[in-house]
């Protein structure tokens, strides 16, 4: 199972949809699955992927047409990007920083061994 | 009518026990309720006074806003799976299957046809000769097919594998978006059910201690583990459901959220914090509320936590 049981559930569905926008999974424009297609896919209650859904479109990263479905909105994944930007630092940087000091290694040790996990990655997908 | 079950007040006494104590209750239409709690805390007492299958010793009962007892008009809109579903002795599956297709409205024979198959339950064996799992696919099959308006599962999974029961929760979120209607799931194996409800509601002792949206229940609580003094600052005074100690160590069970500057100041504190799923929540819960415990929750945390 995918879902993570600790957290509410709406929001782990919305992050999932914003994750496959953000790597283009779901283009812009293009239709996003139905909330009983969530449902029954993450085996979840309708309901509870109805709500990660509508926060999607109350927030107007999706859209909906009615009869036909709900479409990702044109200019989403900008603002996805942006909104993800903004909360790397504390996600991820404070936590990094953190255990840095606690093993001793100094800022430009830490900067160094980014650059190499950087390098470690562009090999791997070259 | 919005309500389809009202309950205000229900006791039920058995001789000296009471099995119900002043349950108060109301459920919306098309939802699926989880109605959980511990064996003996009165889930299949209350699923029986709301089927007419049992009175109330006291309090009132409405079901689509009508008494239901030998009210047909009532009656013939629920469907109540219980975990030790009685058949006449010359049935098989199959007659079973004729006769609730008379009874309810709703029935779909295609439906209940592809449970069939998807269970793999012979149609012309005596039910008495059927193993435990596959009384229970009767059940669960009568309990889907039926659609009926108000359903109650009460442990219908008694003999399932983990395949089979896989399969009834897959098919019971497959034909409830189709077909919504309200569904009562009464379970004890909480983590296996939790992700299908929109609503909880869990019994202990015969009383409610929970009624609420699931989404709101999994985000209420959060459990935080370090040293035991720093999780005590960290904690303030915060309603804790539960404590362990270890050494130094703590590992404490609280009520709330956390927003962003709790969380960073957890990790500055060096304490870690650990998301609570439903069933953890719900276990914490019916133990501290039980005579046997030691009562953690009542008393103050700088006692719990020492």
């Amino acid at each position: 199972m995918l879902i993570d049981n600790g957290r509410p559930i709406f929001l782990q569905i919305a992050e999932r949809i914003e994750s496959d926008i953000i790597d283009g999974t779901l283009a812009e424009e293009s239709q996003v699955p139905s909330t009983n297609e969530f449902a029954a896919f993450y085996r979840i209650n309708p309901a509870t992927a109805a709500k990660g859904v509508n926060r999607l479109v109350d927030d107007r990263i999706l859209y909906k047409q009615r009869g036909i479905g709900m479409f990702v909105s044109t200019g989403a994944r900008a603002v996805l990007m942006q909104r993800r930007r903004e909360e790397f630092f504390d996600q991820y940087v404070q936590p990094l920083a953190r255990e840095a000091r606690k093993l001793g290694i100094e800022p430009d040790e830490l900067a160094d061994m980014i650059r190499q996990g950087e390098h470690a990655i562009q090999g791997g997908t070259q | 009518m919005s309500t389809v079950i009202e309950v205000t007040d229900v006791t039920k006494t058995y001789r000296k026990s009471e099995a119900l104590r002043g349950v108060t209750l109301a459920l919306q239409p098309d939802r699926i309720y989880g109605l959980l709690g511990r064996n003996g805390a009165g889930k299949t007492t209350l699923m029986s006074i709301l089927t007419a299958q049992g009175f109330a010793s006291s309090g009132e009962v409405r079901v689509f806003g009508e008494h239901p007892y030998e009210n047909e008009r009532v009656l013939n809109r629920i469907c109540f799976i219980r975990e030790s579903q009685k058949y006449p002795d010359s049935f098989t599956a199959e007659h079973a299957f004729k006769s609730a297709a008379l009874f309810f409205a709703n029935w779909s024979q295609e439906l209940a046809d592809r449970l069939v198959t998807d269970f793999q339950l012979p149609l012309r064996r005596n039910i008495k000769k059927l193993s435990r799992g596959q009384l229970s696919a009767v059940g669960v099959i009568i309990g889907l097919a039926s659609r009926a308006e108000l359903t109650f599962f009460d442990e219908p999974y008694l003999g399932l594998d983990a395949v089979a029961r896989q399969l009834f929760y897959d098919r019971l979120v497959e034909d409830y978006s189709r077909h919504p209607r309200t569904v009562v799931l009464s379970s004890h194996l909480i983590d296996e059910v939790a992700n299908l409800l929109e609503h909880v509601i869990v019994i202990d002792q015969g009383r409610i201690i929970m009624d609420d949206d699931a989404e709101t229940i999994r985000g209420s609580a959060f459990t935080v583990v370090g040293s035991a003094e720093k999780v005590r600052t960290f904690l303030g005074g915060r309603e804790v459901v539960h404590s362990d100690n270890f050494a130094s160590l703590a590992s404490v069970t609280a009520l709330g959220t956390l927003n962003e500057s709790e969380t960073r100041e957890a990790a500055e504190l060096g304490l870690e914090l650990a998301p609570v799923s439903l069933q953890q929540l719900i276990v914490r819960k019916t133990m501290s509320a039980s005579p046997a415990s030691s009562g953690a929750a009542d008393r103050p945390l700088s006692e719990v936590a020492r």
